[in-house]
Formats: structure tokens, C-alpha cells, sequence
């Protein structure tokens, strides 16, 4: 519990408070230019929150006290995930907890919360996005574990911080194995996201969304609390991928001087991301619902078989 | 020039000789021509064998010894007999328009080019070659099969260029793997997939891998074989193409299938030491004997029906060969010989059958004997033959297989008497009705060529009486050969 | 890069694993041609890293056989004759693509299990990659009984030829030069037959769905 780590903890969770809005502004940026639109801005993001948090929040008269504060637990939730991620350092107080299966867990705890909520009111959007969503979690979450199993078992650990210790200071080797886990993580996090193909972020058309449709009810800060924690859910994907198959630059528990350069790094390597996913989210179209467990099934059966080419293969 | 250049080369001419000229009106008799020189050849290349033993051939990629020289020679005679049965029948169909002159042309080289791949898997002394023989040999009857153009043909070609394609496929796994355990023994270098060579190492070759590569080619030249559960293309392409296709792919592909098993067979006994090949051979055998019988008795079909016989023959072959030991073996070799001869008989008599009525349905053909007293007779002794009736040459065989398995394996020679029984009620039931009785069947516009039927059956006789000592010897040499 | 030859060795494997799974559910028949000419690819690269890494010329040449016939004359052939046949922008319906995929994990399973015994006592450099081609071909198999058209059919007829290809590539080190040719040579022909044989069924069923070919059943 050294005051290094505590820095460099704190250091994480403002890092990502502050740079999550603005990876979804980057996405959106790169998309909009993809498609030969104007742009929206950088800051856009920054600015709805603003927007938001002074607005009156207006209520459903008959809504529980599960509703007020489901908006609260889901962004802690997805604060803690992004706190739990290696991003700048693997020097956290928090690592013990950083566990590959408790983030799974943290993650599905936001899910059945915000499914409730929407549930919560009654109207129909709501229960129809709720069921959508434990349809993609319920499906998503098995294949995420398996991407994670697959990374634990080159690295012996399922605990994140060493696997990225260890993956980061490996000589450069290529592990078919996270070959396929890389393909089944960015499918998985296409799904979980709410992006193309699986879900289109910017459609209002009721009966195609699922994200959208989970949170129409609510307004002012608590759609703002919900909006910040999808960006922070982006982040902290974004973060997981990164961590397991592009380490470098992570800062050691031993090298205090390496945070400095981490940051930077760390930019980049989102930037990249962003860029990525804009392509991915401009090349293909959105598919049909009942589609979705196809595609998410085929995520899992890749990481399984990432699983049974690393034992098949030895090392690789 | 050794002989065997003649045995090989003149097929192979044949085959692109009549792919020029085969429409025309001489063609079925320059493919006689061909299957006789073919013939002769393998006649010179027995003797040769019989004078100087076992040989080699072009720097060891040829072998030449007592188990595939008589098969050399049984399959060139074969050839030839159903070259000059193919001859009126051929003419009849294209009489009744069955037939068009592209077709023929590409009947009559697809035959030749068949004799060729066949002749090649059997001489060849590289595994690897058999296997591209086999699979070649498979391409050429697909074309033969389909060469009726008929919606039933079609089906059954493509059913079987697939479920052949897949099984040739696991055969090729094996095969790579036998290559893999000699390497293992030999060296990169100097490895090599010539028989002989694997043979004389045969106890050196590592277990594990030699009984994964003894299933896969178990299963994939099975296939071929037409053992039982991957038989199913076997009733379907047998059935639906001319008569003289069927004669041969009963008579004469399932032996080289059978033959490419029993080469493995031999490294396989001597590297792993078990009988655990031989355990395998005699299930898959008996599984075939017994689901055949069945099948059979609910055919209606009279191609179909002796297809199903086939599969009965075969897995009876089978099992005798997983039995091992000089009498079974003995006996699978000459089982094999007769079953050639006979079902070819049996095919030859069915198809001018089958070509008078007009039809392949067993309740429309009745009263041959009455129409056309040969081949009315030919049918029934044929079928007589193949039922195991003495003095024939397969109630011979079956008498030392079934008497072999009742002091080895007597829970399986129960269920061999009773699948044989099954099979001679059933056949019998349907051929007494086809053979004598009345008949509303016209005469055939061309005479029917009967001599290759008779000489057939005759030479099964006196198989069943009296084998010639150069052939019982080349018998007991096999059979030795094949251990176990 | 010798270091790293045995690695994208693997590498290599496993993508051509990768792609037998997206043929087995991949609908349209022109992307299944192209992913079957990726998968050839795919092998090319690995015979000439394996003829490189081991010094043996003799992988040169059997990767020079796969990329002339499986990624450039067979594809060729298979896009003009769907373009005649006019099935170009067929989408097959397929039933139940999970279990598929399922039924495929589970074949996967097998035969990693079947190789691991083998692969262990084998020299080669890349003979661990004998349980990824015993899948292969049992994936390629498993695709040729579900489809119900003829084309893919005969795709999957191909992968498995792709996959035989590589085991005997993986564990041998190829086989002997002779027998590669004859194995290309069946190849060329069994297609070239298959391809007469579409045009035959085209015309009697007018249909290339399968499915049609079943009138010749037990009784």
C-alpha cells in the first residue's frame, strides 16, 4: 500500500473520468468523417454532460426507488471496472480485486441493474430493451470469460495486472491463441458496446435499439450519470483489449518514472482504437436482432477454440 | 520389355485411342481387342512370375508377386468377358436409344482408362500410387456410371463421387501417417512409402500411429469395399449404370479396395503386434454380412438385390481375412476369385434380362427360360453359384470360412449362418418366379453374348472341384504371406 | 525468423482453422470461393515457411503446386462455372448455424484429442499442427453433409483436399514428389468432373439444391 500506488490508482480513475467522454467524441468524430458528414466536435460529449447535469429531472410518478438510484450503481460500477483495468500502471491497490472473472462479475452487475430500471417503469421500449440486453449478455458474458481464460492460461494468472506484467515482458512472440481471442474480444465488445453491427449508438428508431431503448426514460443527471458510464464501459473495453494483446507501455510497480510516459501512450493507443472501431462501425451494417446470438456464438466457439489451440499447440 | 509395361500400357493407350474413335461401329470391337491384348499381357506376366518369383519392376516401383499377379489376371480375364458381353449389349441400347455416339465414345475409353487404374493399384508398389489409383478408378466409373444421362443415374453418381471423395479422403490420412511412422524409423532422407520397404521394418514401425493410420485406411479404402456403415453408395451406383458397369464394379473394384486392405493389413499385424487389425476387419465384416442380408429381402430392384449380394460377399471376405490364418486366408483368396467370376456371371444374365422386359423391377421380369432358354439357365445356375450351392467354387470358400469361424469365433459364425440364410431365401424366393413360368417377353433384336457367362461359371465349377496346383500354391503363398 | 519459424507456423495453422469455421457458415457462394482461395493462401505460406525453416526445396515445390491449382486455377474455374450456372448470388439457407458451430467444437475436440498422442512423437517442426488438420478435415467433411447445394458441396470436397494437404505437409515434411503430383492431378480431374456433372443435374432437376437428389432411397 505504497503512496506510488495509491498516486498512480487515483491517477487511473481521473484519467478515465476525464478521457472516457472524449474517446466517444473521437469515435464519433472518425465515424462522421468516414462517412463524409460534418462532424459534431471533439468536446461534443463534455458538453451534453454539461447540459445534462443542469437540467430538472423529470420522473415517472410510480417509479421505486430502484430507478432513482440504478444510474448511481451503474456508473460506480463501470468507475471501478475502469479503476481495476490496468491503464497506466500495474502498480494498483486495488489488484488483488482485479481479478478476470470479478470484472466479468462488475460487468453483469451494471447489466441487471440497468435491465431492472428500464423494467422498472413499464413501459413497453423499456422491457423490450431489457430483454434484448440479457439476450446479448447472457451470450457475450461466456465468451468475454473465454477471451480472458485464454490470456490466463499463456500467462498462469487470472488476476490483470500480471498478465499484463507478464505479457509486456515476454521476448516478442506470436500466440495464435490470442490471435483468436483478439477476433473473439472485438466481437464481443462490438456487442457490449452497443455498436454496429450489433446496435446502432446513433438510431432513434425505437424498434431497432437496445441501448438506447434501456435508457429512454430517464433525464437530467441521471441520464447523464447513465451516458458517462457508457463511455466509461467504451474506455474500459477498450483498456481490457489493449492490456491483454498490446501491453507495452504500462508502467511497472517498480518504475514510478515510467507513469510519465504511460499517459501519452496510452492516448495513442486509444486513439488508434478509436480509429478502428470507427472502420469497423462504418464497414459493416447493422444486423437483424434475431442474428445476434449467431454472431456472438461464433465469438465463443473462436475463444474455445483459442483455448484448445494453446493446449494443442504447447505454448502458442 | 517385361511384360508388365504391356499389362499397364495398353489399357492406357485403349483409353485414348477409343476416346477418338469410340462412336463409331467398330469401336466395341477394338475394345475387345484391347481387353484381349490386356489379357494376354497379364498371361506373359504370370508365367514370368511362376518361372522367376517374386520381381520387381522399374527400379522397385512395380512389385510383382503371388497375391497380385492371379488378381492381375482374374481382372484382365474379367475385363475381357465383359468387353465381348459389352459388345450386343451396348448395340441393343443404343438400339433402343439409350445411348448417343458421344456417349459410347465416352464409354468405351472410361473402360479402358478403368482397366488401367485398376491394373495400376495392383501392380504398383508405392502406397502412395495405389491411393491415386484408387481414387482415379473411383473419377473413371463415376463418368461410367452417370452415362445414361437418366435423373436416378445422376443421383447415384454424385452420391457416390461424394461418399467415395470422403472416404478415399481418410484413406490419404492414413497413408500420410504410415508415411510419418516410417520416417520416424527411416529418416527424412530415405523415407519412403514403397510396400516393401515398409514391410521389411514393419516390426520397427511405431504402434500409436500405425493403428490411427490402420483406422483411417480401414475406413477409407472401407468405404470402397462397400463395408457396412458406408455402403450407402454402393446399391445406387451399381444399379443405375449399364449392365457391363455393374459386372465390373461388383466383380472387380471391390477387390482392389479389398486389396489395398489387405497390403496394410500386413504392416499393420507386424508393427503393432495385437490383432487388434484383424478384431476390426472381422467386426466391420460381419456388421456388413448380416445388414445385407437383411437389406436384400427388401429389394425389389433386381440390380439392387445382387449389389446388396455384393455387400454380403464382401464383408463374408472381410471377415475370413480378420479371421487370418492359412485356411481363412486361403479361403478370402479364393472366395474372392469366385465371387468375381459369379457375380459378373449373374450381372451379364441380368442385364439381357433386364433389357427383354424392359425394366429393372423383379415383378415385371418373369419366364426366361421359356423366352430365351440361355440366359433364362445362366441366371439360375448363376444364382445357384452364388448362393454357396456345391459343387460351385463358393460353397467351397464359405465351407472353410464358416467351419474357421465356428472353431474360432463361434458366436460369429452363428450370425454368419443365419445371415446367409436369410440371403438364399431371399434371392431364391425372387429369381425361381423370374426364371421359369410363363412370359410375355419379346425376343432380344441381337443375339446375346452368353459365351462370357458359361465360361464363368464353368470356371467357378471347377474351382469348386478342382483346383490346378500352380493356382493352389499360388493360394497357399498368399495366403502365408498375409500371416496372421 | 528461423526463431520465429515454428510460430507463424502455427500461426498459419490456426488461421487456416479459422477460415474451415467461416466456411461453414458463411452463406453466399462467392464468398465461400474467395475464403476457400484465402485458405489456400494460407497453406502456400505455410509449405514455403516449412521449405525454408527445414532447408528441404522439396516444399517449394508442393507449395508451388497448391498456389497454381487451389488459389489460382480451381477458384477460377469454380467463379466462371457459378457465373454459368447462374447460382452467382445464391444465398443458402442454413439450418441452425450454433449448433453447427457446436457440432464443429465438438469435432474440433475429437481430433485433438485423436492427434495429441501422435503429434507428440512426431519430429517434424510443425507436427503439433496435426490435430488443426484432422479438424480441418473433419470440418470440411462435416460441411459437405449439411450444405444442400451442389457448389458447396463441392467447396467442401476441396477444404478437405486443403486439409490433407497440410497434415501430410505438418507431419511429413510433404510426401514424396510423385504422389503430390498424382494427388493434384486427382484434384483437377474430380473437379473439372464435378463441374460436367452440375451442368448435368442443372439441366435434369433444374434446381442445384441437393436436397432433390434423394429419390433413390430404401424402399
Amino acid at each position: 500500500m505504497s503512496w506510488l500506488g495509491v498516486f498512480s490508482q487515483l491517477l487511473a480513475l481521473v484519467t478515465a473520468l476525464l478521457l472516457a467522454p472524449l474517446l466517444t467524441g473521437w469515435v464519433n468524430q472518425c465515424r462522421a468523417l468516414l462517412q463524409n458528414k460534418s462532424a459534431p466536435g471533439l468536446l461534443q460529449p463534455y458538453r451534453m454532460l454539461h447540459k445534462l447535469f443542469n437540467k430538472e429531472s423529470v420522473m415517472a410518478e410510480h417509479a421505486s426507488p430502484l430507478y432513482r438510484t440504478a444510474p448511481y450503481i451503474i456508473f460506480s460500477c463501470m468507475l471501478l471496472a475502469c479503476a481495476i483495468v490496468p491503464t497506466l500502471s500495474t502498480d494498483l491497490p486495488l489488484s488483488p480485486a482485479a481479478d478476470a472473472i470479478a470484472l466479468v462479475g462488475l460487468f453483469a452487475l451494471a447489466r441487471v441493474f440497468i435491465s431492472l430500471a428500464a423494467m422498472d417503469v413499464g413501459t413497453a421500449f423499456g422491457s423490450l430493451g431489457a430483454r434484448r440486453e440479457m439476450l446479448v449478455g447472457f451470450l457475450a458474458e461466456p465468451a468475454l470469460l473465454m477471451v480472458l481464460f485464454c490470456a490466463s492460461m499463456i500467462t498462469r494468472s487470472t488476476s490483470l495486472t500480471t498478465m499484463v506484467e507478464t505479457l509486456a515482458h515476454r521476448e516478442l512472440a506470436i500466440y495464435p491463441s490470442l490471435l483468436l481471442a483478439g477476433v473473439a474480444f472485438v466481437m464481443v465488445s462490438l456487442a457490449e458496446n452497443a455498436r454496429v453491427p450489433v446496435d446502432n449508438p446513433d438510431t432513434h428508431l425505437e424498434l431497432t435499439m437496445i441501448h438506447e431503448a434501456l435508457i429512454l426514460e430517464y433525464s437530467a443527471r441521471h441520464l447523464a450519470l447513465l451516458e458517462w458510464a457508457a463511455s466509461l464501459k467504451l474506455f474500459a473495453y477498450s483498456c481490457i483489449g489493449l492490456a491483454l494483446f498490446f501491453p507495452w507501455g504500462v508502467a511497472d510497480a517498480n518504475a514510478p518514472l515510467a507513469l510519465l510516459p504511460a499517459l501519452p501512450v496510452l492516448v495513442i493507443k486509444l486513439a488508434i482504437g478509436g480509429v478502428m472501431l470507427a472502420l469497423i462501425e462504418t464497414l459493416s451494417a447493422k444486423m437483424r436482432i434475431f442474428r445476434v446470438p449467431e454472431f456472438l456464438g461464433t465469438a465463443f466457439l473462436i475463444a474455445v477454440i483459442g483455448l484448445l489451440v494453446n493446449v494443442l499447440l504447447g505454448a502458442g | 520389355m517385361h511384360a508388365l509395361y504391356f499389362v499397364l500400357g495398353v489399357p492406357l493407350l485403349g483409353g485414348l485411342a477409343l476416346a477418338l474413335t469410340g462412336h463409331r461401329a467398330y469401336a466395341r470391337d477394338v475394345n475387345v481387342g484391347f481387353s484381349l491384348l490386356t489379357f494376354l499381357a497379364s498371361c506373359v506376366l504370370t508365367a514370368q512370375v511362376m518361372d522367376h518369383g517374386p520381381q520387381f519392376v522399374w527400379d522397385k516401383q512395380f512389385y510383382i508377386d503371388p497375391l497380385n499377379v492371379f488378381l492381375v489376371t482374374l481382372t484382365a480375364f474379367v475385363g475381357l468377358t465383359t468387353a465381348i458381353f459389352s459388345r450386343p449389349y451396348m448395340r441393343i441400347e443404343q438400339d433402343h436409344g439409350k445411348m448417343t455416339p458421344p456417349r459410347m465414345r465416352l464409354y468405351h475409353s472410361m473402360y479402358q482408362l478403368f482397366s488401367f487404374t485398376m491394373l495400376l493399384g495392383f501392380t504398383t508398389n508405392n502406397l502412395g500410387i495405389l491411393w491415386v489409383a484408387m481414387e482415379a478408378a473411383t473419377l473413371t466409373t463415376v463418368l461410367l456410371v452417370s452415362v445414361y444421362r437418366t435423373t436416378a443415374s445422376l443421383e447415384a453418381a454424385w452420391k457416390y463421387f461424394i461418399l467415395c471423395g470422403v472416404g478415399i479422403a481418410q484413406a490419404l490420412f492414413g497413408t500420410i501417417l504410415l508415411y510419418m511412422a516410417a520416417e520416424k524409423v527411416l529418416g527424412p532422407e530415405h523415407a519412403t512409402l514403397l510396400w516393401t520397404s515398409l514391410k521389411d521394418i514393419k516390426g520397427q514401425l511405431d504402434p500409436t500411429i500405425v493403428s490411427l493410420a490402420f483406422v483411417f485406411l480401414l475406413t477409407g479404402y472401407g468405404t470402397k469395399i462397400g463395408l457396412v456403415p458406408l455402403h450407402s453408395w454402393l446399391p445406387d451406383a451399381h444399379a443405375e449404370g449399364p449392365t457391363p458397369v455393374s459386372a465390373v464394379l461388383s466383380g472387380l473394384l471391390l477387390n482392389v479396395a479389398m486389396y489395398a486392405v489387405l497390403r496394410c493389413k500386413v504392416l499393420a499385424d507386424g508393427a503393432l503386434g495385437t490383432a487388434m487389425a484383424g478384431q476390426l476387419m472381422m467386426g466391420f465384416g460381419l456388421l456388413s454380412v448380416t445388414v445385407a442380408a437383411f437389406f436384400l429381402s427388401r429389394q425389389k430392384d433386381v440390380k439392387r438385390m445382387f449389389s446388396y449380394s455384393s455387400i454380403e460377399h464382401m464383408g463374408l471376405i472381410t471377415f475370413a481375412f480378420g479371421m487370418g490364418g492359412p485356411v481363412a486366408n486361403f479361403a478370402g483368396l479364393l472366395h474372392m476369385t469366385v465371387h468375381s467370376l459369379v457375380k459378373s456371371a449373374i450381372f451379364f444374365t441380368v442385364g439381357h434380362a433386364t433389357q427383354k422386359a424392359g425394366t429393372q423391377l423383379m415383378s415385371e421380369i418373369r419366364g426366361l427360360i421359356k423366352v430365351n432358354p440361355t440366359v433364362g439357365w445362366g441366371l439360375m445356375l448363376g444364382v445357384m453359384a452364388i448362393l454357396g450351392m456345391p459343387p460351385f467354387g463358393v460353397f467351397a470358400s464359405e465351407f472353410l470360412i464358416l467351419t474357421t469361424a465356428m472353431r474360432e469365433q463361434p458366436w460369429a459364425a452363428l450370425f454368419l449362418f443365419l445371415a446367409l440364410g436369410v440371403a438364399f431365401a431371399s434371392i431364391l424366393i425372387r429369381v425361381l418366379p423370374m426364371v421359369f413360368g410363363d412370359s410375355t417377353l419379346k425376343p432380344l433384336a441381337h443375339p446375346p453374348a452368353l459365351i462370357p457367362v458359361f465360361t464363368h461359371l464353368a470356371l467357378a465349377l471347377v474351382l469348386g472341384l478342382y483346383i490346378p496346383p500352380y493356382l493352389n500354391g499360388w493360394y497357399v503363398q498368399a495366403a502365408s504371406m498375409l500371416g496372421g | 525468423m528461423i526463431k520465429f519459424a515454428p510460430q507463424l507456423i502455427n500461426l498459419f495453422a490456426t488461421l487456416i482453422l479459422l477460415l474451415s469455421f467461416a466456411m461453414i457458415s458463411q452463406r453466399r457462394i462467392v464468398s465461400l470461393i474467395n475464403l476457400f482461395m484465402m485458405q489456400g493462401v494460407a497453406l502456400v505460406i505455410t509449405s514455403f515457411l516449412l521449405g525454408y525453416a527445414t532447408h528441404q526445396p522439396d516444399l517449394y515445390v508442393s507449395g508451388g503446386i497448391t498456389l497454381v491449382l487451389k488459389v489460382i486455377l480451381i477458384p477460377w474455374m469454380l467463379h466462371r462455372l457459378i457465373r454459368k450456372l447462374n447460382v452467382r448470388w445464391d444465398v443458402e439457407t442454413l439450418l441452425n448455424v450454433p449448433t453447427t458451430m457446436l457440432v464443429g467444437i465438438a469435432l474440433v475436440i475429437f481430433s485433438f484429442s485423436l492427434a495429441l498422442p501422435v503429434s507428440r512423437l512426431s519430429d517434424a517442426l510443425a507436427g503439433g499442427s496435426l490435430g488443426i488438420a484432422l479438424a480441418c478435415i473433419l470440418l470440411s467433411f462435416m460441411m459437405m453433409i449439411t450444405r444442400s447445394k451442389a457448389v458447396p458441396q463441392v467447396i467442401g470436397f476441396l477444404s478437405m483436399e486443403n486439409g490433407l494437404i497440410f497434415a501430410a505437409t505438418a507431419v511429413t515434411n510433404g510426401m514424396p514428389m510423385i504422389v503430390e503430383f498424382g494427388i493434384a492431378l486427382d484434384v483437377l480431374v474430380g473437379v473439372l468432373i464435378l463441374g460436367v456433372f452440375m451442368f448435368q443435374i442443372r439441366e435434369k432437376f433444374d434446381t442445384l439444391d441437393i436436397h432433390h437428389l434423394e429419390k433413390l432411397k430404401e424402399e
